[in-house]
C-alpha cells in the first residue's frame, strides 16, 4: 500500500472513530468540547493533532469501564494489567477487536516466517495478561501448532520443546535466556531442540541479548510489542530484516511527541511514542500516551513492507519499571507501605536480573513499637507485606526487613530503585 | 517469677553488634548473658543486663529498635542429663518452649526460658521442685 493510500485509509478511520467516541464515551466527548471541536472537524488523519491526548491516569480515573465505547453485551473479553493505586486497567474487547488483535498478531508471526506447519509454544503468562491468549490467538490464526505453555515449569516446558520438536517460541526475552540456561543445565544442547524462530517482548532488550539468545536457543530472535491498552503483543513486529518494528498503523495510528511540550516531533526524532486506536470499538483510545521513548520512521524497509517501523523503546519518561514482563510503579509499593502502620514510610527497591531472571527486592524499615522479640512473629510480618505487594504488583518481591533509619533519605529526590540490570 | 529481658533487633551488618554493645558499655550496663538469633538478614540480639530499664532507654534514645519482655531463669546443676530432666517437665507438661539460652558458673547452669505461658512455668516449678531464680539471684551470680 503506499504511503497515500494509507493515510487516505486512516483519515477515514480516524474520522469514524470519533463519531464512536464522541457519541459513546462522555469523556472524549467533553474533552473535545472543551477543546470546540466536532466529529466534522476531523476530516484526514492531519486533523489528528486537534484531539485530546489520553494518559494512563484518565484510564484509572474513568475505572473501571467509563472509556468503554460499547455496551456491556457487546464485550467479549476483559483484560486487566497491574493498577498503580489498586485500581487495575481493565480493557473490554468487542468480537471485531479480538478479530484485529488475532490478525495484528498474526501478521507479526507472517513476518517471523511462521507457517501451518510450525509448532509454536506460547510462554507469557495466560490470564489477565495481554501476553499469553494475544500471541495463542496471533499463532493459531497463521494456522500453526499452539502449544499454550505460559508461564513456570521450565522443566516440562523444555521436555515439550525437545520431543514435541516445537520450531518456534513466544516468551519474554528474559524467560528465553533462563530457558537457555536450564537446557544447559539439564545437558541438553541447541542441536537437541527444533527451534527456528522466537517472538520475543513484553520487557526491554537489546541486541547484546539477541545475539546471546540466538546463538544459546539456534533460533532467529524478532521483536513483538504491544501493550494492552491498546491491544496487546502485535501492535508492531519486525520482519527478516530485523531493524526496527512494523507498526499495523491501518489499525494503531502512531505518533512521536515530546513529551514535556506535547507537541509532534518529525520522524527520525527520539519522543514519547503515542497511539490512537484507529479500529477498536470496545475501548477505543485517542492518542494514548504510552510513555516509551523511541522514534518512527517511514523509510523503506529491505522486507518490503511499507508500514512505519518504530525503533527500540530506549526508555520511560515515567518511572515505570517493567520486570518479569510485568509493568511496576514505585508508587504501587508505596501505597502498600502506606497502609501498614508496621512500617516507616521509606523504601527501597532493588531491581537486579540473576540467572537471567528478574528479581525485585523491597527493602523496608520497621518501626521501632512493632519489632518483635520473636522471629516466627517478624517473619509473619514480612510474609504478610509479600504477600500484599504481590497482589497489588502481580509479581512476587522478596522483602527485607530494616532498622528504621538504615534506608537513605536524601534532601532533594529520594532514591526509591536500584535497578541493577545490565541491558547491554 | 520472670526477669525482664532485652531484645534488640540488629541488622546484619558488620560492626553492628559493636555499635549496640557499645550504646550499652557507655551506660555502665553489665550483661549477664546474651545471645544472637539469626536469619538470613537481620539478627535479634538477646540480653539479661544489670538495669534493663535503662539499658532500654539509652537504645531508644539511640534509635535502635529494642524490646522488653519477660522471661524465666531456672537453675540446676550443669549437665546433660539434669537439663534435659527440667527439660522432660515441660514437655510432660504440654508447656512449649519457644526459645532457650543458657550459661555456665561451672557446676551451676543457669537457663533462661522463654515460653508462651510464664504462669504456667510457675505451676510446673512448684510441682516438680525447680529452682526458679529472682532477677536479683542471676545479677548477684
Amino acid at each position: 500500500m503506499s504511503r497515500d493510500e494509507m493515510s487516505d485509509l486512516q483519515g477515514k478511520r480516524l474520522h469514524k472513530l470519533v463519531e464512536l467516541v464522541y457519541h459513546n464515551v462522555p469523556f472524549y466527548r467533553e474533552k473535545m468540547q472543551e477543546a470546540g471541536l466536532t466529529p466534522d472537524d476531523i476530516r484526514e488523519i492531519g486533523d489528528i493533532g486537534k484531539l485530546p491526548f489520553t494518559t494512563k491516569q484518565d484510564l484509572r480515573d474513568n475505572y473501571p469501564t467509563g472509556l468503554q465505547a460499547a455496551g456491556q453485551s457487546e464485550i467479549v473479553r476483559i483484560h486487566a494489567s497491574s493498577g498503580t493505586t489498586g485500581n487495575p486497567t481493565v480493557v473490554g474487547y468487542t468480537r471485531r477487536d479480538l478479530e484485529i488483535w488475532s490478525e495484528s498478531a498474526a501478521r507479526a508471526f507472517t513476518a517471523y516466517g511462521v507457517t501451518k506447519n510450525d509448532i509454536f509454544s506460547v510462554g507469557y503468562g495466560y490470564g489477565l495478561f495481554t501476553g499469553g491468549l494475544g500471541a495463542h490467538y496471533g499463532v493459531e490464526y497463521v494456522g500453526a501448532t499452539v502449544i499454550p505453555t505460559s508461564t513456570g515449569n521450565t522443566d516440562k516446558h523444555l521436555r515439550l520443546l525437545r520431543d514435541l520438536k516445537v520450531t518456534g517460541i513466544a516468551c519474554t526475552p528474559s524467560y528465553a535466556l533462563y530457558l537457555a540456561e536450564a537446557m544447559e543445565k539439564n545437558g541438553m544442547t541447541r542441536d537437541d531442540i527444533s527451534l527456528k524462530i522466537g517472538a520475543f517482548g513484553a520487557e526491554p532488550w537489546t541486541e547484546n541479548m539477541r545475539h546471546e539468545i540466538e546463538s544459546r536457543l539456534g533460533l532467529q530472535a524478532y521483536n513483538l510489542y504491544g501493550l494492552s491498552e491498546i491491544i496487546g503483543p502485535g501492535v508492531s513486529y519486525e520482519c527478516e530484516c530485523k531493524n526496527g518494528s512494523h507498526i499495523s498503523e491501518d489499525h494503531f495510528y502512531p505518533e512521536i511527541i515530546d513529551p514535556d511540550t506535547l507537541e509532534p516531533l518529525p520522524y527520525g526524532t527520539v519522543g514519547e511514542l503515542v497511539f490512537t486506536t484507529l479500529t477498536k470499538t470496545g475501548m477505543p483510545l485517542l492518542r494514548y500516551r504510552t510513555r516509551d521513548l523511541c522514534s518512527l520512521t517511514d523509510g523503506k524497509c529491505g522486507c518490503g513492507r511499507t508500514n512505519v517501523r518504530m525503533t527500540r523503546i530506549i526508555g520511560r519518561c515515567d518511572d515505570m519499571l517493567i520486570i518479569r514482563g510485568i509493568n511496576v510503579f514505585p508508587s504501587q509499593v508505596e501505597s502498600v507501605i502506606l497502609e501498614m502502620p508496621e512500617f516507616e514510610p521509606v523504601y527501597l527497591m532493588v531491581v537486579d536480573r540473576i540467572d537471567c531472571l528478574d528479581t525485585l527486592q523491597v527493602q523496608v524499615e520497621v518501626r521501632r513499637d512493632y519489632f518483635s522479640d520473636e522471629l516466627g512473629e517478624m517473619l509473619r510480618l514480612r510474609r504478610r507485606l509479600a504477600d500484599k505487594l504481590k497482589s497489588v504488583l502481580s509479581i512476587s518481591a522478596d522483602v527485607k526487613l530494616m532498622e528504621p533509619g538504615s534506608i537513605s533519605r536524601s534532601e532533594g529526590k529520594s532514591v526509591r530503585v536500584i535497578d541493577r540490570r545490565q541491558l547491554t | 517469677m520472670t526477669i525482664k529481658q532485652l531484645s534488640v533487633f540488629l541488622e546484619n551488618k558488620s560492626g553492628r553488634l559493636n555499635e549496640v554493645l557499645g550504646i550499652l558499655g557507655q551506660a555502665d550496663i553489665r550483661i549477664i548473658a546474651a545471645t544472637v538469633a539469626d536469619t538470613s538478614e537481620y539478627g535479634i540480639l538477646r540480653l539479661i543486663t544489670s538495669d534493663t530499664a535503662k539499658a532500654y532507654e539509652v537504645l531508644k534514645a539511640n534509635r535502635v529498635s529494642a524490646q522488653q519482655s519477660d522471661v524465666v531463669a531456672l537453675t540446676c546443676n550443669s549437665t546433660a542429663a539434669e537439663f534435659a530432666e527440667q527439660m522432660d517437665y515441660f514437655t510432660r507438661e504440654g508447656l512449649s518452649v519457644e526459645y532457650m539460652y543458657c550459661f555456665s558458673t561451672g557446676e551451676k547452669a543457669f537457663l533462661i526460658l522463654r515460653t508462651s505461658d510464664n504462669a504456667m512455668v510457675d505451676a510446673i516449678a512448684r510441682k516438680y521442685g525447680l529452682d526458679i531464680i529472682t532477677e536479683k539471684e542471676l545479677l548477684s551470680v
